[in-house]
């Protein structure tokens, strides 16, 4: 047998003018666990697809424990025995663990025989690899670790022998990662190798034997993982060094800005999402608030600028309050200098139909310096969006330009811009990096702390534990809507990571 | 005794009302399931009911009329399914064309072949699937209750009757034993799942139109060769979007499918049974009104009473691998 589980050759790839792969060479040796980094767009998930036969190589040979394998389609990389957990899961959510996973590999015509063995067959795979999951439940109730699981299942069920993982840990809790990362090496144990696409750097350093870096659209290097540093590695990524830690001085609080009191939230359903949530922050201070996704952060959020009805409690921006009936007119509160960035930029934040520069503007195209009588001043629009784009580097520098066609980073810089340039006096910003690149995860961090260091008040709230702990001068820890903790940036992510779990600190002491 | 009588009588025409229904919801569900929404399932039946009847009447031939019928809304089907599933194209929009393409095609060439202002020429008995007696109802006739519905509401039916109904067992069987069945209700709610298991998400999606295709086919044949002896213009008159109602009614479930196309049918017979007939109380109620009593019932029973309806979560939206 060849030593190489995977060998690639010379593979490129072009979307239309793009190229999104050019003349890879790849060698993955059998039993390993292999780490793919690079930056959004480098091109590591179009070189999977390729592998798993989702996509055709323009050119370039693919080969399989050494034997040249033409792999048209997923069926061809399933029977070559390679099975891809995606980023977003491929499952049915109103089917069962059983039916996703025979589904495409059902073997007769009639379930009820398939059904039989393929649970026989689960118990199995779930004593040799530790994969515990109720094979009857529905997808669509299990919790995403689960999810993730079934669809490892899904690929060892067909036999694969080499799994190749998407960005795995973008959804999971640190436990859950962690997890994770032990169902994998016991994997490799088992003689399966492990192909692990991730811009996490941290989780190549944990858990890789070796590494592959991608940048736009090449192969820049691989490396063994004991004998490289986060710090090379980054470097390697986005082609100049990189400042992983944000330098901050003191931070210097100021009067309070904004002062939630007893804040309940309830979603539409009527379940309790944000449960008498009370803190205050000051004036240059940036207040993070971690947390595993869907702990109320979200609704905290919304609430806190007065796009969600809350229940009870009061907000008071400078002193005086924000009407939380989620009839506030988001105008005003622009006035009062309540800026915010959402979440979800494509829903929330900007149009993607319009261009950049009237993304650039939205929400504030009725100030003055915008409009000339009752029509909107184009010229002065053009000019602030092209400063903008200079200021943050947007790119490609076009204020012209479809906003759908810009990259999540530079669609992101397009809401920051926005909203920092219009100097607020408290910043409400979610999930700031989000899909961002490190280059621009580095500059936009910078810009939160120039905005800290100019006495505005800043809550951040982000499911990246390293983004809150390098930013955040306090840190409030959100489990099940309530507050559940609060640590300065001194904390470690273990200590952060129980938090967010959930377990209180007695008991993670004992 | 009478009540009886009278009971048995609405009953009967329920279920002859119900059939073209039943056949045509089913067929919606094949399609649905798979993700492709057909709001063309008026035009497809209407284009088999026009095939059939002109089959039937050159070939003077029953069987030859159905299987034109279902050819013909199969070749509709495939219509729908090369502008929505190979070329990606608004779902609805397509189905809205069917719908024109048959109304408007049916009759000019019903005109230019049969010159009868768009109707096809009356059918002889040959070319209808005629009533089948059941064994033993003739002599179970008159046995009280059970012998008048032996006789009385299951005997008598043409085949297509049957075949509507045996379909509803046969279609949950398909959509829940087997691997087909499995892959179309898959297909329906994540296609890039179907996709990525190594499984053609075309193929399934145009055998699932193929298989509503048939089924349109036979609703058409029905109304064309066995409830009337030939085709009249616009003779569907909505039945394929009472189908649809139904079939949102149902949940896209196949048996909650029959029970719905069978009270929609029973308000259509009831409709037509009390036509002119004082009720009590009430006094005489406005034909218009109990004819239009079906379709303000789905509205009330869509708006309220059935909970939430959710559809096949990829339903109407085209599959395009993600770049």
């Amino acid at each position: 047998m060849a030593e190489n589980a995977i060998e690639l050759i010379g593979i490129n790839k072009s979307f239309g003018a793009v190229r999104a792969n050019r003349d890879i060479a790849l060698e993955i040796p059998r039993g390993t666990i292999h780490g793919i980094i690079g930056e959004n767009g480098a091109g590591k998930s179009t070189l999977m697809s390729i592998l798993y036969g989702f996509y055709q190589a323009d050119s370039g040979e693919i080969r399989v424990n050494g034997k040249t394998a033409a792999i048209k389609t997923p069926n061809d990389a399933i029977a070559a025995g390679i099975g891809m957990v995606h980023q977003h899961f491929m499952l049915v959510e109103n089917f069962s663990v059983l039916e996703n996973v025979i589904l495409g590999a059902e073997g007769e015509a009639l379930l009820t025989k398939s059904i039989a063995k393929a649970r026989s067959e689960l118990r199995r795979l779930e004593k040799e690899y530790g994969l515990e999951v109720d094979p009857d439940a529905l997808i669509e109730e299990l919790p995403v670790g689960l999810q993730q699981r079934v669809e490892i299942l899904k690929a060892l069920y067909r036999g694969a022998e080499i799994l190749i993982l998407d960005e795995p840990t973008g959804v999971l809790t640190p436990a859950e990662a962690d997890h994770l990362f032990r169902i994998l090496e016991q994997l490799k144990e088992q003689g399966k190798t492990v192909v692990l696409i991730t811009h996490k750097l941290r989780e190549i350093m944990a858990i890789t034997d070796n590494v592959s870096v991608m940048r736009q659209g090449t192969m820049v290097a691989t490396r063994k993982t004991s004998e490289t540093t986060v710090e090379e590695l980054a470097e390697l990524m986005v082609g100049r060094r990189v400042l992983l830690r944000v330098e901050k001085g003191e931070a210097q609080p100021g009067a309070v800005k904004l002062a939630v009191k007893n804040l309940t939230v309830r979603d539409s359903r009527g379940v309790t999402m944000v449960d008498d949530v009370s803190f205050d922050i000051r004036a240059g201070e940036i207040v993070g608030i971690a947390g595993v996704a869907g702990n109320g952060q979200s609704e905290l959020m919304e609430a806190v600028s007065g796009i969600r009805k809350a229940v009870s409690g009061t907000v008071m921006l400078d002193g005086k309050p924000i009407d939380l009936t989620g009839q506030a007119d988001p105008g005003e509160l622009r006035d009062r200098g309540l800026a915010h960035v959402p979440e979800d930029r494509h829903h929330v934040g900007l149009v993607l139909a319009f261009d950049e520069s009237e993304n650039s503007i939205l929400g504030y195209h009725d100030k003055p310096q915008y409009l000339k009588g009752p029509f909107l001043n184009l010229e002065a629009i053009q000019k602030d969006a092209q400063e903008k784009i200079e200021k943050y580097d947007i790119r490609p520098a076009n204020p012209r330009l479809k906003t759908a066609n810009f990259s999540g980073g530079n669609q992101q810089k397009i809401v920051l811009a926005r909203e920092i340039e219009q100097d607020p006096g408290v910043l409400i910003v979610g999930q700031p990096t989000r899909g961002v690149d490190v280059g621009a995860i580095e500059f936009i961090h910078k810009r939160l702390i120039a905005m800290r260091d100019q006495g505005k008040a800043v809550l951040l709230i982000s499911v990246e534990l390293d983004e809150i702990r390098s930013l955040s001068d306090r840190i409030l820890v959100m489990f099940a809507g309530r507050v559940v903790g609060e640590r300065g940036p001194e904390a470690t992510e273990g200590e952060l990571g129980l938090l967010m779990a959930g377990v209180e600190h007695k008991e993670a002491a004992e | 005794m009478e009540f009886i009588d009278t009971l048995i009588n609405i009953l009967n025409s329920t279920i002859r009302v119900s059939v073209p229904l039943l056949l045509a919801c089913l067929a919606g569900l094949y399609s649905e399931r798979a993700g492709v929404f057909d709001i063309g399932l008026e035009g497809k039946m209407l284009a088999g009911a026009f095939a059939g009847a002109a089959a039937a009447a050159v070939f003077a031939s029953a069987w030859i009329g159905l299987l034109v019928a279902m050819l013909v809304s199969v070749g509709m089907a495939l219509i729908h399914g090369f502008a929505s599933i190979t070329h990606r194209g608004n779902q609805i929009v397509s189905g809205v064309a069917i719908n024109f393409i048959a109304a408007g095609s049916t009759i000019i060439l019903g005109q230019a072949w049969f010159q009868q202002g768009g109707r096809t020429p009356s059918l002889p008995p040959e070319g209808r699937f005629g009533a089948i007696t059941l064994p033993g109802a003739d002599a179970l006739r008159d046995v009280p209750v059970i012998g008048q519905l032996y006789s009385g509401l299951l005997s008598g039916h043409s085949l297509l009757t049957y075949v509507a109904f045996l379909a509803v067992p046969f279609t949950w069987w398909v959509l829940f034993r087997t691997r087909f069945g499995l892959r179309l209700r898959a297909v329906g709610e994540n296609p890039a799942a179907v996709d990525t298991a190594g499984i053609s998400v075309t193929w399934l999606r145009y055998r699932a139109v193929i298989c509503t295709g048939i089924l349109t086919g036979l609703a058409g044949s029905y109304m064309a060769l066995a409830q009337n002896a030939g085709f009249v213009k616009d003779m569907t008159a909505g039945r394929g979007y009472i189908a649809l109602a139904a079939l949102i009614f149902a949940k896209w479930k196949p048996v909650p499918a029959m029970f719905a196309c069978l009270l929609f049918g029973f308000l259509d017979a009831l409709s037509i049974r009390l036509q002119g007939t004082p009720l009590p109380i009430i006094g005489k109620v406005p034909v218009q009104l109990m004819q239009a009593l079906p379709y303000i019932l789905t509205v009330i029973l869509l708006a309220g009473f059935i909970g939430k309806a959710i559809p096949p979560r990829a339903g109407g939206v085209p599959y395009v691998k993600e770049r």
